[in-house]
This record gives structure tokens, C-alpha cells and sequence, in this order.
């Protein structure tokens, strides 16, 4: 059975099984899957057997659940989680034990949810197929010769394979909604300063983002809707209303308009792939939507821009790692030489390589012909995504351009495997919010999201679009 | 080449990176053909565009806005040092970096 949100609390309500039960019942299929899957680091059970007995005491007392009373969540491991060990898939970070909570943390346990423990992912976020990992690749759940996406791996992984009901990820380029698509479960980024980063350590500032991934749409609204909204702690949260999402996906979609790039459909797209993310697009038209032809022309320099941006901000907030404060340190015959040998043995090949292509496009002499033009081509981008929302409510693409790949398949080839980033770094860029809703199947097996987006703070769209599109069965395609 | 030896050499300095002599070899040739690729921007003529330096606009940064600047209760100062390597409460220990005179 998979789990949902809405069937824990009944299960929990009717006492049909305890919060501790519940718990106890997680663990034991972690223990059972974990080894193979690698998805999770590290499990929090004081924590998370704590949490469950309050909500047991509530059930006890007959009073009613809070809004994820008792669910089990899983949570991406470059999110600050006080007393568990937060490694971020990095050796430099290998026994951290944060001091506090992130707030999207604080604000779920608030909201009644349980923190079952840490999943792996991509060093730093950094990477598109988890491979980065100092601990390991995850595995794709569907077909263990598979990549299960990155950087998010892991949050996928446990929702897709049963380990948690839902789980928050962190998406920069594409991090949440690639490994939902590739494991086959709906996941979301909201926008830039709808989710507080406090707590979120940090890859590259204007772009990070947290989100949701679970079983279905409306949960994934349920936890956007936890997390969402100001926090003092963070000066670029915004204090944009929360609309209540779980209420806005029922609206109908009838009349809405989609935007078809034809930039986003040129080469490069896997023809499975295509056929159904094609298919997608005539289910929404079956619920009343109508398609508009649109014209996203700057899509094309969307990579470059981004792994300019990306790895400029990676290379300034990596710089804390100088195993003084937290972390690795080794030992060298001076201050530099520690900070150097430090650094040197506890970043990853894929961390490693941005810090030096960021610290290169901010140097003297080319900051101007890369950091600059980059941030330009930003503007761009931007100014592709407002222009098409004065003509649609939302934009239709593949989250995705191939299926989840074997492990090892790109790993030597990393401008390869930045390449295929080409559908969601877009979104990053301009700060829009985009969900990645499962979009039929390749092979026989392998899962295809297709993505919707929607303009600055207008989550409520595209969770609509998204939650219609799987009512009418978008997943089966 | 867009990128050489000497340029890595010198970026890693920058960044207090050791790297080995095969990093330094495998990351000039892969970060080389990243900025080949990059290049292609230098098709859009963006003489008159302002770089985008922040996603919020102006009407959404309006509320983005700093927190009062108040003193609140923390108290995690000695869990913020048992997560260093080498403390000595309340500081935090690094090596020499002043050479005193006649050493």
C-alpha cells in the first residue's frame, strides 16, 4: 500500500496503529531496504520515537491531529537537523552535528510530523545523479541499476521505495524535481523566498531552494503549505501570503491556459520520453486546458548561465570549510597549508571541480566576460519566463530529457551530465516555483515527470494542473 | 585552450585547494571544454542588459525586508564549539599565524 498523509492520520485516529507502532514499522523496513537502496545516512529513532509518543498522548487525550500529525518525513541531509549528524554527502562534514533545527524542520515537527532520519544525496547538492555522494550512490528504487536522480536522491528514493511518506529535498538546478521524475513521485520547488533557507547549508544562495517530494500532489501541497511563508531568520523569505494549497488543488483546471515551448521540445529530448510527455499535454487538453504556443528564446543558454552562477556562489559559500569552526581539519605546517590539505582531502571530485571553476569566472580579469554576462544572460531568462505568464497561467515541459540511467553511465563526463539539467535549470534561474508530476512510464518501468511551471508565488496554479493531471491518471500514461 | 595549467594552479591558491598533479590535469581539461561550452554565450548581445543580482523584485523585496536588529536568546555557544576540531572554550584554536620576535 503506498502511504499518504491522509492515511496515516486515519489509521492513527480509528487506532488501528499507534504513532510508536507506526514508527517502529518504518524503521523496521528501512533496516530491511536501506542496505541496498543506501538512501538513508542516518536514522534520528530517539527523536522520532519522542515525537510519536506526543502524538500518541494527543490520540490519547481525543484531541485532534495537527496538519501532519504523525506522519513520518525523511530529510535531505544538507538540511541542519539539531543532534543528528548533517554530512551534507561530504567527508568535510562527516561527524557535523548541528546545533539547531532548519526552520522548514522545526515548522513540520510543529505541524505534528515525525523526523524518521537524514537521506543521502549528491555532495553539497551537487550533482544530478546522486553519484557524488561521499557515502555512496543511492539506488534507484524502480530498477537498482539506476540512477534515482540527484541531488535529492535520496528523498526520493525513500518516498518512492516506502520509507517515508514524505520527504523535503533541496533543488538549485533541478535537485527536487529530476529525482522525483526519474523514481516516479510527484516533487516540488516553491519559489525563491517562498520556503525559509535558514538552516539549509548553503551551495549557491540565489538559487537553493527547499521542497516537498511525496506520493501525491495533495501532499506535497500539505507539507509546501508547512514549510511556506516568512521567517525572520531568513531576510529573502517573503511575506506573500500562504493560500491554503490543499484547497486550491481542488479548484477546477478548465480554461486554464498551458505554454508549450517549442524551445524546450528541439533536439536532445529521449523520443520515449517525448511520446509521453506529448501525451501528457493531450491529457491536459482532455481536462479543458488550453494549450498556447510559446516562444522561451534564451532556453538555449540557460546550462551556461546557470553553472556560471552556480559554481560562483559555491565557490564563496564553500569557503567556510577551513576545518576551524566545524568539520574535517588536517593537520599542514601552517594556517594556509591547514586550511589547503583540509580542503584538499575533504571535498569530493564534482565539489572540488566547481570550486575552482567559480573561484576562475570570479577572478580578476574574467569576472566581467563570465560572472557578469552570466548574470545578464540571467536577466534574459527571466524576462522569457514574465513575458510568457502575461499570456499563460502555467508552462508545460519534460522535468527531465532521458529516463533514470544506469549508475556510472556519465559519471566521467561531467559537462554530459550538466547538459542534462536543460529543463529545470531554467526555472532556478528566473526564481519561478516548478513541480515535476509523474508522466507515464519508458521500458516498461522507468518513470517520465512531466513539469509544470508557474509565475513568482503562483504555486497554487501549477499545484492544481499537477493534482488534476494525476487524478486523471497522468501516471499511467 | 580556454583555461591553463597555470590559470588552475592559480584559481586553487585563490581557494586554498591542494590539489594533486592528476586533479589538477583532469579538472583543467573538463573545466576547458565547461568553458568552450560556456562560450556560446557570448552569441547574445547583452550590452544593454542589467544583470540580474537578485531573484526578488523590487514589489517582493519590499516585505523581504531585515529583521529588527535585536538581541535574542541563543545559548548554543557551547554546542557550536564541541563541533569544532580543535576548541578551547570559548575560542576556537588555529596554528600560530604571528611569529613572535627571535623565534
Amino acid at each position: 500500500m503506498t502511504w499518504t498523509i491522509e492515511n496515516v492520520k486515519e489509521g492513527l485516529t480509528a487506532k488501528k496503529i499507534s504513532a510508536r507502532e507506526l514508527v517502529a514499522d518504518f524503521y523496521e523496513r528501512i533496516e530491511a531496504r536501506n542496505a541496498e537502496l543506501n538512501a538513508y545516512l542516518a536514522l534520528a529513532p530517539e527523536r522520532a520515537y519522542a515525537q510519536a509518543d506526543k502524538i500518541d498522548a494527543l490520540l490519547a487525550a481525543g484531541k485532534p491531529l495537527p496538519a501532519l500529525g504523525g506522519v513520518p518525513v525523511a530529510i535531505k541531509d544538507v538540511i541542519s537537523t539539531r543532534g543528528t549528524v548533517s554530512t551534507c554527502g561530504s567527508k568535510i562534514l562527516q561527524n557535523y552535528v548541528p546545533p539547531y533545527d532548519a526552520t522548514a524542520v522545526a515548522r513540520l515537527e510543529e505541524a505534528g510530523a515525525i523526523i524518521l532520519g537524514k537521506t543521502n544525496c549528491d555532495e553539497f547538492a551537487m550533482g544530478s545523479s546522486n553519484e557524488n555522494s561521499a557515502y555512496g550512490p543511492v539506488k534507484n528504487p524502480i530498477a537498482l541499476d539506476r540512477v534515482p536522480g540527484g541531488s535529492s536522491g535520496g528523498s526520493a528514493a525513500v518516498v518512492a521505495a516506502g520509507l517515508a511518506v514524505a520527504s523535503l529535498g533541496t533543488d538549485t538546478g533541478g535537485s527536487i524535481r529530476q529525482p522525483g521524475a526519474l523514481c516516479g513521485i510527484p516533487a516540488m520547488m516553491g519559489s525563491y523566498g517562498r520556503v525559509s533557507r535558514y538552516g539549509l547549508i548553503a551551495f549557491a544562495s540565489s538559487l537553493d531552494r527547499i521542497g516537498p517530494l511525496a506520493n501525491s500532489v495533495k501532499d506535497v501541497a500539505a507539507v509546501l503549505q508547512t514549510i511556506a511563508g516568512r521567517d525572520s531568520n531568513d531576510s529573502t523569505s517573503t511575506t506573500a501570503p500562504v493560500p491554503v494549497y490543499t484547497e486550491e488543488i481542488t479548484k477546477p483546471v478548465k480554461g486554464m491556459r498551458i505554454g508549450i515551448p517549442r524551445d524546450y521540445f528541439a533536439e536532445g529530448m529521449d523520443s520515449g520520453v517525448r511520446d509521453k510527455v506529448e501525451k501528457g499535454i493531450e491529457l491536459l487538453k482532455k481536462l479543458g486546458c488550453q494549450p498556447v504556443d510559446i516562444r522561451m528564446p534564451h532556453t538555449d543558454y540557460a546550462i551556461a548561465a546557470y553553472y556560471i552562477i552556480a559554481t560562483a556562489e559555491a565557490s564563496s559559500n564553500l569557503a567556510r570549510y577551513d576545518g576551524v569552526r566545524f568539520g574535517l581539519r588536517v593537520e599542514g605546517d601552517s594556517l594556509i597549508g591547514m586550511y589547503r590539505k583540509t580542503r584538499g582531502a575533504g571535498f569530493g571530485a564534482e565539489v572540488k571541480r566547481r570550486i575552482v571553476l567559480g573561484t576562475y569566472v570570479l577572478s580578476a580579469g574574467y569576472y566581467d566576460a563570465y560572472y557578469l554576462k552570466g548574470q545578464k544572460v540571467r536577466a534574459l531568462i527571466a524576462r522569457d519566463f514574465r513575458e510568457a505568464f502575461q499570456r499563460v497561467d502555467a508552462i508545460v515541459t519534460p522535468t527531465s530529457p532521458i529516463p533514470a540511467f544506469k549508475l556510472g553511465e556519465k559519471t566521467d563526463d561531467p559537462l554530459q551530465m550538466y547538459l542534462a539539467d536543460i529543463y529545470t535549470v531554467t526555472g532556478s534561474l528566473a526564481g519561478v516555483p516548478g513541480i515535476s508530476v509523474p508522466c507515464g512510464k519508458v521500458c516498461g518501468t522507468l518513470p517520465v515527470g512531466l513539469q509544470l511551471f508557474g509565475p513568482a508565488f503562483g504555486e497554487s496554479a501549477i499545484l492544481r494542473l499537477a493534482h488534476a493531471f494525476e487524478q486523471a491518471g497522468g501516471a499511467e500514461l | 585552450m580556454k583555461i591553463s595549467r597555470e590559470e588552475v594552479v592559480r584559481v586553487a591558491e585563490l581557494a586554498y585547494l591542494e590539489l594533486s598533479e592528476t586533479e589538477l590535469e583532469t579538472y583543467r581539461a573538463q573545466i576547458d571544454e565547461i568553458l568552450e561550452y560556456i562560450g556560446k554565450l557570448n552569441e547574445l548581445d547583452t550590452a544593454h542588459v542589467e544583470p540580474m543580482a537578485q531573484v526578488l523584485t523590487d514589489d517582493q523585496t519590499a516585505d523581504a525586508t531585515l529583521r529588527e536588529d535585536t538581541v535574542v536568546p541563543c545559548g548554543i555557544a557551547t554546542e557550536v564549539l564541541k563541533q569544532a576540531p580543535d576548541p578551547e572554550p570559548p575560542f576556537f584554536r588555529v596554528p600560530k599565524v604571528i611569529e613572535r620576535s627571535g623565534e
